[in-house]
């Protein structure tokens, strides 16, 4: 008496490779254990971010409640569960990068990409996330993640550079 | 001693504990009442409302009595300085996002917030931040939710995969900004949901009928028992000026737990519903009249004492009374006929003979949760008795090896043996599993079932469930409601009793709707009288009964064209009778075609009166709510028209005296059941068209169906049932 | 005492070798000796342990418990699988060495892993490497573990040893909580990182309830080291109880920042020195010694303190993670605690009450004073319910997010009383030391 809706999109080949490989990382049953690595390619493969559909095609291909899935996008702060740009910009305003000037930074990429944190620019290119966290390079700060690459020891020409190459 | 025992002391006061027992446990046991809002005996410890904070001798901070297991010596004050300390801090911060709502709220007066904030929290918040808001979603017709309430205990998220057995509900987000709930807008779909709105601590979730109809306060809690399954839910029916306004769960450990079905929470919306007979009903040229109740009785006494009393049809809802259903096959005996019957969805009523005088499940409801084997035959469970299947769960998940063998398609949310069979081949199916029970036992079956099944056809599931019973130590066979239904109910019944002969299992029956096995034992039998007594002469069954027309029928309780067998049949064969009296809290619009009288009675809520359920036991309960009209309880017409019909000893002053007289005409032991010989195959009236309908869940009967709340569900509509 | 000295070197030992992170590199420096030696038979479980316990190493994730005696509660000689699990979702704000690590140092990893498992009897391993790794580090790992596989380091029956140890690496996806060993296992289940409550202890109840231990990443990085140079070597280190060396991750208002691993109870004045002073030639105004949990120390007091365990105890604060965030005179300490507390807020799982509740109030009081709000009864009140919720939460966050209004408080309380008292404007700027 479980309500199942129908899905309306379907995991790549891709996805479902990686998915594979991860799940055979964990005992026989615990393929739950793979849902976080199942959203991330999922989310990639968006541009981006998820959706429900996408999540419940996540659950249905690893067999476990879509509840859980929902519970893990909601909860990890790499995922996004609205629309947003395709590539994520996170300025670490953390301590070390505070003291270091990240404010600065996040003012000239704001100024530079015409958002505020956590907006997409219209073009879908960019999304200038509001990184809560600490990125643990706080020796070379201040610094920012794009996309999980970081760049460190910014100043705002660095800043300029790195973005005016991003495709 | 016992090396499992150590004793602790709370508050100076030394107590005894089990090791591994939680420090709450013990208090709780010994009445020493510790704030909480997670925990919940029947949940998995969550430890995170921190409310049961307490001070435990050398520890360096206050721990939750919910998740602190005892240890020998431990010395624990709940309400020291630090532990108050502690818990009032919890308390603040509770507060600080809860909105201010309380006198719109409708848990105000039985929140478990506002009453530990009496105790616990602080004449003026100093909180003088924006508070939460958290946007609402719709979860279901039964289920209110205002979310900004929530102080995130979990209990709802920890019953429905729990107890329910679903994972619909989760935690989403975190810290400050997480919330509880389904992420996607989707009903909570499952026949247990109304529970999570007692398990609320607060006002987030709500019973949606309940909604803004009344005040905890005002409100009179008077208990009563579930009207709707043989399960006999213990409940509390909530009562303003007369008028039941809701119905939550009276805990019974030996019965419902502190649980109740939707079905059994949200159907007293029926007793209210627009087609109430509010006043006894005579069809005069045609048109139907109200009329005072002592101008219909007499007519109706004198035209059935004018009609041959072996022209007189009784058919009585197995969900009457034991004090109804005693006092109808009176007054039918009292006429002189023994045709009278309750068996109104039986197909199969050969071999009555060798039926259980009590239909029973063959164990008790308690025992069967330390059960090893449970085989579940011609059943749709959680439809049939939903408390029942919440039981047969907590078998499996302590260990018990559960087996169905029902019509494919059903769901259950716990690891099973699941032998898909149509109906049609369900005697094949048990063939099948005596052979497979020869095979796990080395026994031989008797000759009778050996030449008249083929028992050769067993897979690996067949052996599979034939060794869980023969194996198990404590193991039961279940026949369901669709296996009573069976146009071959006789041949299950026998094969199955093979079957239990075999693997040494017990054979149970569900019984039929509130009271199958009371209208049983008292007599509401062609064939048998109060108490399993034979009859001289057995009257008509249902179904000769409603096959051709008799001259005068009276119909207590239901709703023949969707109650009976063949409901158009009856219909007809009712429209073609002289004279059809229907004894029932509504008026059907079939019935205006072939009722003469309707004399209106009180639902459950409004009669004093007593269900036998499905492990024999007996549980009387008083009229709750005031009459709707003029209808009056069952019992009492059937005393007045006895009275009118000059009967003797019908001099009933109240309730209890009938049910002490039904007592008096029935055993009190119950008897284990087996049958004897393999019935007849051969005259068996056999045919796929009558094989019974799928079980409705809020089709049961007619209080439910006129539940408005329960008929919006995506379950009632058929909605994403699989 | 020259405190550069390589020889001193234990995580970092192979850094400054070229493509120090190769199967080769770490060879060259005596790697995978030791677990050779236990393939080998030469070198038992008890040994280990013994070993461990002997060297005086204690986590260095934060808690500081030491590790031997962590290793001895797992009930190694029990049926059933256990597991070994390594802690890389490094996010204690200012700690960033165990980065390093994985980008430069990732087999004395692997060999720490495979050697802690084969004392607990654990025949699996999981490292679990925050999400923010993913372009770097966790590739590095990555291949490091196809190296060691390839070259048979790893596997079934390793070497016809009859040892089994199988190691996978995990990536979060951005939650500091499962920085916390039982969020940690949470997440690797593929949960959101909610902490469990304790007990059970994860030596009994860990991942998929099986008994499981978690280690730091440099913890475990550090073991082949102890075990090739010897306990009594790397215990000597340090001062007593405090063994071995610690990666101090120097970040802030110094001129030159960076991770320096360093002899476990250098005086803070040594250390600064090391990183090259007070940048701009400002003076020193706070520190943070060990990630942004702990106390602040005013600089005056810090000066004056060994960086170690016992020493930061005493001066009440704490060693940490080692992050050591040094401020200067520049700094504005309302605004410093505001970034801290919007942190913890952030990141607080929202499972209990005083954490999910009491971190958004102490955030949203700061911010009302900074923004110019402030009233004079807010600080005994930010004081007061940092005290409620400290040491009533399931796990230590809310331990981490009430120390550093506590410190900040106790140490800074004129600067908040000063922005209250003057509509949000903060006294660095009145006294013209705004941060450039």
């Amino acid at each position: 008496m479980n309500e199942k809706t129908t899905r309306t999109v379907a995991l790549s080949d891709h996805a479902r490779e990686v998915i594979d490989h991860w799940v055979a990382k964990f005992p026989e049953g615990r393929q739950r254990s793979a849902v976080i690595e199942a959203l991330r390619v999922v989310q990639h493969d968006n541009k981006g971010y998820l959706t429900a559909d996408l999540m419940d095609a996540v659950a249905d291909y690893i067999d476990v409640p879509r509840i859980q899935v929902y519970e893990v996008a909601a909860f990890y702060s790499i995922f996004e569960t609205e629309p947003c740009g395709e590539h994520h910009i996170s300025v670490c305003t953390n301590i070390s990068c505070h003291l270091r000037g990240s404010q600065e930074i996040v003012d000239h990429i704001e100024k530079k990409l015409g958002v505020k944190t956590g907006e997409s620019t219209p073009d879908g290119k960019f999304f200038l996330k509001r990184e809560e966290e600490c990125l643990a390079a706080c020796v070379n700060a201040p610094m920012m993640m794009i996309d999980h690459v970081y760049y460190e020891h910014l100043t705002p020409e660095k800043v300029d550079d790195i973005l005016d190459k991003i495709e | 001693m016992s090396d499992d025992q150590v004793t602790i002391e709370v508050d100076g006061i030394s107590l005894p504990a089990k090791k591994g027992q939680m420090v709450m446990e013990v208090t709780d046991d010994a009445g020493i009442y510790i704030p909480r809002f997670c925990y919940h005996a029947k949940l998995s410890v969550a430890a995170n409302c921190r409310m049961c904070l307490v001070e435990v001798e050398k520890a360096p901070k206050p721990l939750p009595a919910c998740a602190t297991p005892v240890a020998e010596g431990m010395k624990i004050s709940t309400k020291s300085p630090a532990a108050i300390a502690a818990q009032r801090a919890t308390m603040e911060f509770l507060l600080i996002n809860h909105p201010l709502d309380c006198p719109i709220c409708d848990q105000g007066g039985e929140c478990e917030l506002q009453d530990l904030a009496m105790g616990y929290g602080r004449d003026i918040s100093r909180y003088n931040e924006g508070k939460r808001v958290v946007a609402d979603k719709d979860i279901g017709p039964l289920v209110s939710t205002d979310m900004t309430r929530c102080i995130h205990c979990t209990r709802c998220v920890r019953f429905t995969e729990e107890i329910a057995g679903f994972q619909e509900l989760g935690t989403m987000g975190r810290g400050e900004d997480m919330k509880i709930g389904t992420y996607v807008e989707k009903a909570v779909n499952h026949e247990l949901s109304g529970n999570i709105i007692d398990l609320c601590p607060v006002g987030a979730l709500n019973s949606k009928p309940f909604r803004y109809r009344a005040r905890a306060w005002e409100m009179i809690q008077q208990a009563t028992v579930s009207p709707h399954d043989s399960f006999g839910s213990n409940m509390f029916a909530h009562v303003k000026q007369g008028r039941l306004m809701r119905v939550v769960p009276q805990p019974n450990d030996e019965i419902n737990e502190t649980w109740l079905s939707d079905r059994d929470r949200f159907s007293y919306d029926g007793i209210y519903s627009t087609d109430r007979v509010i006043k006894p009903l005579l069809r005069i040229d045609g048109e139907f009249r109200e009329t005072e109740w002592s101008t219909v009785l007499e007519q109706v006494s004198d035209r059935l004492q004018q009609t041959d009393a072996a022209k007189i049809g009784f058919l009585s809802s197995p969900g009457a009374t034991v004090e109804e259903s005693f006092l109808l096959q009176r007054i039918a005996r009292g006429l002189g006929t023994n045709n009278i019957d309750h068996r109104l969805q039986a197909r199969d009523l050969g071999d009555s003979d060798n039926d259980p005088v009590q239909p029973h499940i063959g164990t008790d409801i308690v025992s069967l949760e330390s059960a090893d084997a449970i085989a579940v035959i011609g059943s749709d469970l959680r439809r049939e008795v939903p408390m029942l299947a919440h039981r047969v769960r907590k078998a499996a998940l302590a260990g018990a090896t559960v087996s169905f063998i029902n019509p494919p398609g059903q769901q259950y949310q716990f690891s099973h043996q699941y032998l898909a069979t149509e109906l049609t081949q369900l005697r094949a199916a048990l063939g099948a599993l005596i052979g497979a029970a020869e095979v796990a036992t080395g026994k031989i079956a008797p000759d009778s079932v050996a030449q008249r099944v083929d028992r050769q056809s067993h897979d690996e599931t067949h052996r599979a469930v034939a060794e869980s019973l023969a194996q198990g130590e404590r193991s039961h066979i279940l026949l369901g409601h669709l296996a009573q239904r069976h146009p071959a109910f006789t041949q299950i019944r026998a094969l199955a009793s093979v079957l239990a002969d075999m693997t040494g299992a017990t054979i149970g029956f569900i019984p039929e709707s509130a009271n199958a096995a009371g209208a049983s034992l008292v007599g509401v039998l062609p064939h048998r009288g109060a108490g399993g007594e034979p009859v001289a002469t057995p009257g008509l069954n249902a179904r000769q009964m409603l096959a051709d027309a008799l001259d005068a029928y009276v119909l207590f309780g239901f709703e023949p064209e969707v109650d009976t067998v063949e409901g158009a049949q009856a219909v007809e064969t009712l429209r073609n009778a002289n004279f059809v009296v229907v004894m029932s809290p509504w008026l059907s619009e079939q019935a205006l075609e072939y009722a003469d009288v309707i004399l209106p009675i009180g639902t459950f809520a409004e009669t004093a009166g007593t269900y036998v359920n499905l492990e024999g036991r007996w549980q009387s309960f008083s009229g709750v709510a005031t009459p709707v009209g003029e209808a009056r309880p069952g019992w009492k017409v059937l005393r007045v028209l006895a009275n009118y019909l000059h009967l003797d000893a019908f001099d009933y002053n109240d309730a209890l005296e009938v049910t002490v007289a039904a007592r008096e005409a029935v055993p009190v032991e119950l008897q284990d059941y087996r049958i004897g010989p393999m019935p007849s195959m051969d005259g068996a009236d056999f045919g796929d068209d009558l094989m019974p309908a799928p079980i409705s869940l809020y089709g049961s009967d007619s209080l439910v169906r006129r539940s408005r709340p329960l008929q919006r569900t995506p379950l009632a509509r058929g909605v994403g049932e699989s | 005492m020259n405190y550069r000295e390589n020889e001193n070197l234990v995580a970092f030992a192979p850094f400054g070798l070229e493509n120090s992170w190769t199967l080769d590199a770490y060879r060259s420096i005596g790697g995978y000796q030791s677990w050779q030696q236990v393939l080998s038979g030469e070198l038992s479980a008890d040994d280990i342990i013994d070993k461990v316990k002997a060297s005086g190493l204690r986590g260095r994730g934060g808690a500081g418990f030491p590790t031997g005696l962590k290793w001895s509660f797992m009930p190694r000689n029990a049926p059933g699988q256990k597991y070994i699990v390594c802690n890389s979702d490094e996010s204690e704000p200012g700690t960033c060495h165990d980065r390093d690590i994985l980008r430069y140092n990732p087999h004395a990893l692997i060999e720490g892993m495979a050697i802690a498992g084969y004392a607990m009897g654990a025949t699996v391993g999981y490292n679990y490497i925050r999400g923010e790794f993913f372009a770097e580090p966790v590739p590095r790992f990555e291949s490091a573990l196809r190296e060691a596989y390839e070259a048979g380091l790893l596997g079934q029956n390793i070497n016809g040893s009859g040892i089994d140890f199988d190691l996978h690496m995990f990536v979060g996806a951005g939650a500091y909580i499962c920085g916390e060993e039982t969020g940690l296992l949470e997440s690797l289940e593929g949960k959101p990182g909610r902490p469990r409550f304790k007990p059970p202890f994860p030596a009994n109840y860990g991942l998929y309830g099986k008994p499981t231990t978690v280690n730091n990443t440099y913890t475990l990085a550090s073991v082949p080291t102890i075990l090739r140079k010897g306990p009594e070597w790397f215990a000597a280190l340090g001062p007593e109880k405090s063994g071995g060396a610690a990666i101090y991750s120097v970040s802030g208002h110094v001129e030159k920042p960076g991770n320096y691993e360093l002899p476990m109870g250098i005086p803070f004045p040594d250390l600064l020195e090391i990183c090259g002073g007070i940048w701009k030639g400002r003076k020193l105004k706070a520190v943070i010694p060990g990630g942004s949990s702990v106390p602040v120390m005013p600089g005056e007091v810090i000066m004056e303190c060994n960086m170690d365990y016992e020493s930061l105890r005493e001066a009440g604060s704490a060693l940490g993670t080692g992050a050591v965030v040094v401020m200067d005179e520049t700094t504005c300490m309302v605004r410093m605690l505001e970034r801290i507390s919007r942190f913890y807020y952030a990141e607080s799982c929202g499972q209990c009450t005083p954490c999910r509740e009491g971190t958004g109030w102490l955030n949203r009081v700061i911010n009302r004073v900074i923004d110019g709000k402030g009233r004079s009864e807010d600080l005994d009140m930010l004081v007061e319910v940092a005290n409620k919720i400290e040491g009533h939460t399931i796990c230590a966050l809310g331990d981490a997010a009430a120390w550093p209004v506590q410190s900040f408080i106790k140490h800074y309380r004129h600067e908040f009383a000063y922005m209250i008292e003057h509509g949000g404007r903060s006294i660095v700027e009145a006294d013209g030391k705004a941060a450039a």
